[in-house]
C-alpha cells in the first residue's frame, strides 16, 4: 500500500468500499460546511446505502431528498457550486444520469472556460456504475465512455476502499467538476486498509496494482480485481503480470500509462464498457503515438461487446461480462504471442 | 406633477432619480442593440442577438432587486437586466467585438452574459439552463440563512424545457427564494406563442405550488411592483413567483434570421407603435423628471458612450490564440 | 486591404451562420459618394436573410467592384472606400505568440524499426543496416526501403562494392515498386548522335521499361539458360472447357481461359518435382516450400507478374477467379508490391500472342519458367496408325542449368503433359 512508501506507520481499519464512500464524505461535511449531499432518497441513506445514517448526523438540509429530476439534481447543484457550496449530487444509477447530460456537459463542463475563468463549478457527481448480477440493461451501464472526452471535466473509478475514500475527498476539494463513478459489484466486494488520517489521493494519478515482466494489464474499477486474480494464476504458469489500475479516467495519467505499457511491450487493456469508443481505445492511442516502437504485440483489448447493455438472464450476463477467467485465457495468449 | 398616476413611482417606491436611471438605462440598451445590428451587417462582428421591444421590462425587473447582492442568471436577450446589474456599454461592445478584454475573453458569441463581480452568472446556447442554476443559488441562500434571492428569466418558447419545470417543481417543493420571469415576446424564432405553449405560462406556476403574475412587460412600473413584490415574498421563506411580462419581439429572431417569412411588417410597425421606452418618455417628460433639454442631453451622453464604446472594442486586440488552451481546469488544480 | 489610390477593400460580411455567399442588390451609393460610418451601401440578399448593408467606415466610395445582381463570396471585396485618416485605421492584431518551438525528439532513431519496414526487409532480404534513414532522427522509412531495393535493382550485385557475400547468397527477389519513377533519381541518358537519323523517333525509356530491361539483362547474364519443349494433345481440355465455360462465367461472373488448366497441370507437377520450384544461392540451392506462381501479364508497353499465392492449395477454378482479379489489377494499375512479391515460378501464357514456340527468360532469382503456345488443331497419328484432328499445343520450359539438368525437366515437362491429356469433359474444375 503507498503509505508505506512514506515510511509512516499509520493506524488503519479494513473498512468496505461503501464505508470507505460515506466516510470520505462525512469527513468533508464535518471538515466543510459547505459541502452538502442531495440526490434521491439519500435521506433514508439511498438506496445503495452510501448515505446512511447522514441525514441524522448533519440533518435534512445537507443530506437532502431532492425530488426525482437529475437534470434538476445536476443543474441544481451547479448553481450552488458556483456560489461557494460544495455540493454532491448523488445519482441513484449511473444509467440514469443522461437527462442531466446537457447539465453536466453544456453547463458544469463548460463554466470556468466560457467565463475566462471568473465562474467555477466544484461540484461532485457520484454516480453508481457497472453490472452486480441482475440488473439488466438499465441498473447495470457503465456510461463514462459518453463522458470521456468532455474537457472541463475530471472523470474518476476507483477499484479499492483506500482510493474511493481518498479521491472522494480529493474530488471534494477540486475547484473543477468530478464524475465520481463507483462500482457498484465494489460496494461490498472489496475491503481493503483505509487509514484513519485524513488523507487525499491525487486526481489523475494511476496506481501500479503489481510488479511484472512478460505483459502489462491496464484496467480500472471492478475489472482490476478480475485482473489481480488472473495475475495470480497466470503467475503459478510462469507468466508475470503487471498491473496499472488508471484510478482516475480523465485526466488520464499518461507517464504511468506510458511507463507500464514500455515495461513489457505487450499490453492487454480491460474495462467492463463496451470496447468502441471506450477509455481502452484512448489509452491504446496514447500508447501508440508514444511507444510504437516498444511495443512487442499489438495492444489487446478486452472488453464487454458492442451490444446496447448487459442482458438480464443470467447466461448473457455471464457472457458480457469480463471475469477473471476470461482475464486469464486473453493473458496467456498475450504472453504468448 | 399634480395627479396621482403621475407620481405612481413614488408610490410603489422608486426616487426621481431611479426612474430617471432606469429610462437611461433602457436607452442604453436599446443604442446598443440598434449599433451591435450595424456592426453585424457591416461585417465587422459575426452576430447579433435582439433585445428590442423587451427592454422595458428587462430594467424594471432588475431595478427591483439588489445589485450585487442579489443574483443574476439571464437569457441572451437581457441587454436591460445586465446594464442595471452593473455591465457597461464598453464591456459589452466587448463581448460583441469578441475581443481579449471581454469578460468571456472572446470565447463567447455575443449575449452570453457573464460577470461575477456583478452576480451575472454565465450562461449558454442551450435554453432554460440557467433557470435551475437560479433554483441552486436560492438554495444555497437558504442553507447559509441570507436574505439574497436569486432571479432568472427565459423567453416563453424556453418554458416549454425540462428543466423550467424541474426548476418550477424544486424551488416549490423547498419554497426557495427564486424569481422566475418569462418574458413572453411572443415568438420562439419562427413560432407563434399560441403554437409554442398550450395554456397561459403564468397558470404553470399554480401547478407547482406558487402564485404567478402576468403583466405588461411595457409598462416598467407594473413590472417592477410585481418583481418587488416577489422579492419580498421569497426573502421571507414564501417561495418562488413566476411572472409572465407579455412583450413583442420587434427584431427578427436574430441577425441570422429573416421573419418576414413568418410575420407581418404591419404586425411588426403595430408593436412598434407600443414601445414601453417612448411611453415610459412620455410618463417621465409628464410628471416632470424629464424634460426635452434633460432628454437630449441624456440621449447624447448615451450616444457618446456608445460610440466610445464601439471605437474602443473595433480596435481592441483579440485574444492571443494559444488563450484557447487556458482555463480548462484550475490552474492551481483548484485545492480548496 | 489597403490600395493607396482608391482607398480600404469592402469585404462582403458573414451574415449568417451557414451563409458563404451573398447577391449584391442594389448600390445605394455611387462612386465619389461620401459615405458615413454605418451608413448604407448596398443591399445583401441571401438564403437566409436580405438586408441593408451599412458601411463599416467613412470616406469616399471610390470604385464597386461587385455590379448589382452579381454574386459575390463572403470575405470577397465588394467596394474601395478611400478614408480619412482617423476612421481607417485597422484592428490591432493579437500580440504575436512567441514562435512555438517544436518539441522535435532529437533522439536517433536509425535503429527503430518499425513492423511495416521490418516486414519489407524480411521479405526482401535486406540489411537494414545498409539502408539509409531519410526520416526524422534518420529514422528509415518504409519508403526508405523501397528506395534502397530499387537502387539495389539498378546495379548489378557483382559489380556492387559494398555487396556483402551474404547479400549475393541470398538474392532479393524482384520488386515492381508501385511508384517506380518515384525513386528513381538517375538521370537520363541521351542516345549518341550517330544512333538515329532525323527520320527516326526516338521514344524515351520509361521507368518501367528500363525496369525490365535491367532484370532481364540481369536474368540472361546470371542465368545460363537451357531450354526445351513438348507437345500436348489438349482436345479433352478445349471439349472440358467448352463444356463448363458458359456456366461457369454466368456464376462466377469470370471468363474461363484455358490457362487455369494449364497452371494446374504444371503446379501439380512442381509437386513431384520440387527442384522446379527453387533458387540458387551460389554455395546452396533454396528449394521452396510454398508454390506462389508469377503470372505474366503483358500490355503494349511493359509486362508485369502478379503472384498466385500457393497456387497447390487451389482448384482450378479458383486459379481463374483469382487471375481474373491480378489481370484486372494489372490493367488498372492497382496492383501492389505485395501483389508482386514472392514469385517462386513462372508461367506465361505466349499463345495468346498467337505464339507457337517461344524462348522464354527465366524470372529472376527463379529456376524455370514454362509458357504456353497457341491451341492448334492439325491432323496428328492416333491410336496406333489412325490420323485424327486433335488441339494441339506446345509448351516451352527455359531452366537455369546451374540447378536444373535435362532429366529431371523432361520427366517434369512429360508430367505436365500426362496432366494435360488426362482431362475430359467430367473433369470436376471445383
Amino acid at each position: 500500500m503507498s503509505m508505506l512508501k512514506t515510511g509512516v506507520a499509520y493506524k488503519m481499519a479494513i473498512m468496505t468500499y461503501l464505508e470507505a464512500i460515506r466516510s470520505a464524505m462525512s469527513e468533508e461535511m464535518e471538515r466543510d460546511e459547505n459541502v452538502f449531499v442531495l440526490g434521491e432518497d439519500v435521506g433514508k441513506g439511498g438506496v445503495m446505502n452510501a448515505t446512511k445514517g447522514m441525514r441524522d448526523r448533519f440533518g435534512e438540509r445537507r443530506v437532502l431528498d431532492t425530488p426525482l429530476a437529475e437534470s434538476a439534481i445536476v443543474g441544481v447543484a451547479i448553481g450552488a457550486a458556483m456560489v461557494g457550496k460544495k455540493p454532491i449530487a448523488e445519482i441513484q444509477f449511473a444509467d440514469f444520469i443522461f437527462p442531466a447530460a446537457n447539465q453536466i456537459i453544456s453547463e458544469a463542463a463548460k463554466i470556468r472556460y466560457r467565463s475566462n475563468n471568473d465562474w467555477q463549478c466544484p461540484i461532485v457527481i457520484r454516480a453508481p456504475y457497472g453490472a452486480t448480477g441482475g440488473g439488466g440493461l438499465y441498473h447495470s451501464q457503465c456510461p463514462e465512455a459518453v463522458f470521456f472526452g468532455t474537457p472541463g471535466l475530471k472523470i474518476v473509478a476507483p477499484s479499492s476502499a483506500y482510493d474511493a475514500k481518498g479521491l472522494l475527498k480529493a474530488a471534494l476539494r477540486d475547484g473543477d467538476p468530478v464524475l465520481f463513478f463507483e462500482h457498484k459489484k465494489c460496494y461490498l466486494y472489496v475491503s481493503d486498509e483505509v487509514p484513519d488520517e485524513d488523507y487525499t489521493v491525487p486526481i489523475g494519478k494511476a496506481a501500479v496494482k503489481r510488479e511484472g515482466d512478460d505483459i502489462t494489464v491496464i484496467s480500472y474499477g471492478m475489472t482490476v480485481h478480475h485482473v489481480l486474480k488472473a495475475a495470480e494464476e497466470v503467475q503459478k504458469e510462469g507468466i508475470s503480470a503487471h498491473v496499472l489500475d488508471l484510478r482516475t479516467l480523465q485526466p488520464l495519467d499518461v507517464p504511468a500509462i506510458l511507463e507500464a505499457a514500455a515495461k513489457t511491450g505487450k499490453v492487454m487493456i480491460v474495462h467492463e464498457d463496451n470496447k468502441t469508443g471506450g477509455v481502452g481505445a484512448e489509452v491504446a492511442a496514447i500508447i501508440s503515438e508514444h511507444k510504437l516502437y516498444e511495443l512487442d504485440v499489438p495492444i489487446m483489448r478486452l472488453c464487454a461487446p458492442d451490444v446496447p447493455a448487459v442482458g438480464m438472464a443470467p447466461t448473457l450476463e455471464k457472457f458480457y461480462l469480463p471475469n477473471a477467467d476470461k482475464v486469464r485465457d486473453a493473458m496467456r495468449l498475450l504472453a504468448e504471442m | 406633477m399634480a395627479s396621482q398616476t403621475v407620481t405612481k413611482h413614488r408610490q410603489i417606491g422608486l426616487t426621481d432619480e431611479q426612474v430617471l436611471e432606469m429610462y437611461t438605462i433602457m436607452l442604453k440598451a436599446r443604442r446598443y442593440d440598434e449599433r451591435a445590428l450595424l456592426i453585424q451587417r457591416s461585417g465587422k462582428t459575426a452576430f447579433h442577438i435582439s433585445g428590442i421591444g423587451q427592454e422595458t421590462a428587462q430594467v424594471a425587473a432588475a431595478f427591483a432587486l439588489q445589485k450585487q447582492h442579489d443574483y443574476f442568471c439571464p437569457y441572451y436577450r437581457d441587454y436591460g437586466v445586465v446594464l442595471s446589474a452593473g455591465m457597461t456599454l464598453h464591456e459589452l461592445m466587448l463581448l460583441s467585438f469578441v475581443k481579449a478584454e471581454d469578460v468571456n475573453a472572446g470565447r463567447q458569441m455575443p449575449a452570453h452574459f457573464s460577470h461575477r463581480k456583478h452576480h451575472i452568472v454565465t450562461g449558454s446556447s442551450p435554453v432554460s439552463t440557467q433557470v435551475l442554476h437560479a433554483v441552486g443559488i436560492a438554495l444555497s441562500a437558504v442553507m447559509d440563512q441570507e436574505d439574497r434571492v436569486a432571479f432568472t428569466s427565459f423567453g416563453e418558447g424556453s418554458s416549454n424545457q425540462g428543466d423550467v419545470h424541474e426548476a418550477f417543481n424544486f424551488a416549490g417543493v423547498f419554497k426557495l427564494p427564486v424569481i422566475f420571469m418569462c418574458e413572453n415576446n411572443q415568438y420562439a424564432i419562427s413560432i407563434p406563442a399560441h403554437r409554442q405553449v398550450a395554456g397561459r405560462v403564468v397558470d404553470r406556476a399554480a401547478g407547482y405550488g406558487f402564485p404567478g403574475v402576468r403583466v405588461d412587460g411595457n409598462d416598467p412600473l407594473e413590472v417592477y411592483q410585481a418583481v418587488k413584490e416577489a422579492r419580498e415574498r421569497a426573502v421571507r421563506g414564501a417561495g418562488p413567483t413566476l411572472i409572465e411580462a407579455m412583450l413583442y419581439r420587434i427584431s427578427p429572431h436574430s441577425t441570422a434570421d429573416d421573419d418576414m417569412i413568418y410575420r407581418t411588417k404591419e404586425e411588426v410597425e403595430y408593436h412598434k407603435e407600443q414601445d414601453g421606452i417612448q411611453k415610459f418618455r412620455a410618463y417621465l417628460l409628464e410628471c416632470g423628471v424629464l424634460d426635452e433639454e434633460l432628454d437630449r442631453s441624456v440621449n447624447e451622453e448615451v450616444m457618446r458612450e456608445l460610440n466610445e464604446a464601439t471605437k474602443y472594442a473595433d480596435k481592441a486586440p483579440y485574444p492571443s490564440p494559444e488563450d484557447a488552451l487556458k482555463h480548462v481546469y484550475a490552474e492551481d488544480g483548484g485545492g480548496i | 486591404m489597403e490600395n493607396e489610390e482608391h482607398g480600404t477593400e469592402v469585404t462582403l460580411p458573414h451574415l449568417a451562420e451557414s451563409l458563404v455567399s451573398a447577391t449584391v442588390g442594389r448600390w445605394l451609393k455611387q462612386p465619389g459618394d461620401y459615405v458615413q460610418e454605418y451608413e448604407v451601401l448596398c443591399e445583401l440578399i441571401t438564403d437566409k436573410v436580405n438586408v441593408e448593408m451599412p458601411s463599416p467606415m467613412e470616406g469616399t466610395l471610390t470604385r464597386i467592384l461587385v455590379q448589382e445582381g452579381d454574386i459575390a463570396d463572403v470575405g470577397a471585396a465588394i467596394c474601395l472606400i478611400r478614408g480619412s485618416d482617423s476612421a481607417n485605421e485597422t484592428p490591432v492584431e493579437p500580440a504575436k505568440a512567441a514562435t512555438q518551438k517544436k518539441d522535435k525528439d532529437e533522439a536517433d532513431q536509425r535503429t527503430r524499426y518499425s513492423p511495416a519496414v521490418l516486414s519489407l526487409a524480411e521479405e526482401n532480404r535486406i540489411d537494414l543496416r545498409k539502408v539509409q534513414g531519410t526520416s526524422l532522427g534518420g529514422r528509415i522509412s518504409r519508403k526508405d526501403v523501397l528506395a534502397y531495393i530499387m537502387n539495389n535493382l539498378d546495379s548489378k550485385p557483382a559489380a556492387s562494392p559494398e555487396s556483402k557475400p551474404e547479400e549475393k547468397a541470398a538474392p532479393a527477389n524482384r520488386v515492381v515498386p508501385e511508384n517506380a519513377s518515384d525513386s528513381r533519381t538517375e538521370e537520363r541518358k541521351e542516345p549518341a548522335a550517330s544512333m538515329f537519323t532525323a527520320e527516326d523517333q526516338i521514344v524515351p525509356v520509361s521507368p518501367i521499361r528500363k525496369m525490365i530491361a535491367q532484370r532481364m539483362l540481369q536474368s540472361v547474364s546470371e542465368i545460363p539458360h537451357a531450354w526445351l519443349m513438348i507437345e500436348a494433345d489438349v482436345s479433352g481440355l478445349v471439349a472440358l472447357r467448352e463444356k463448363v465455360k458458359e456456366s461457369f462465367a454466368a456464376k462466377e461472373g469470370v471468363r474461363l481461359t484455358v490457362t487455369p488448366f494449364v497452371l494446374k497441370a504444371v503446379v501439380n507437377a512442381i509437386k513431384e518435382y520440387p527442384m522446379l520450384n527453387s533458387t540458387w544461392a551460389e554455395d546452396n540451392i533454396i528449394v521452396k516450400k510454398d508454390i506462389h506462381v508469377s503470372i505474366a501479364v503483358g500490355s503494349e508497353e511493359s509486362v508485369v507478374t502478379p503472384v498466385i499465392r500457393n497456387a497447390d492449395r487451389k482448384t482450378i477454378a479458383g486459379l481463374a477467379i483469382e487471375m481474373e482479379e491480378l489481370i484486372a489489377k494489372a490493367r488498372n494499375g492497382k496492383l501492389t508490391l505485395s501483389d508482386m512479391q514472392g514469385g517462386t515460378f513462372t508461367f506465361n501464357n505466349t499463345g495468346s500472342f498467337g505464339s507457337v514456340l517461344s524462348v522464354p527468360i527465366i524470372n529472376y532469382p527463379q529456376a524455370a519458367i514454362i509458357t504456353l503456345e497457341s491451341i492448334v488443331r492439325k491432323p496428328v497419328v492416333v491410336n496406333h496408325d489412325s490420323i485424327a484432328i486433335r488441339s494441339m499445343a506446345n509448351l516451352c520450359l527455359s531452366l537455369d542449368h546451374r540447378i536444373l539438368d535435362g532429366k529431371i525437366c523432361g520427366l517434369f515437362i512429360q508430367r505436365v503433359k500426362q496432366y494435360l491429356e488426362k482431362y475430359d469433359e467430367n473433369t470436376v474444375i471445383y
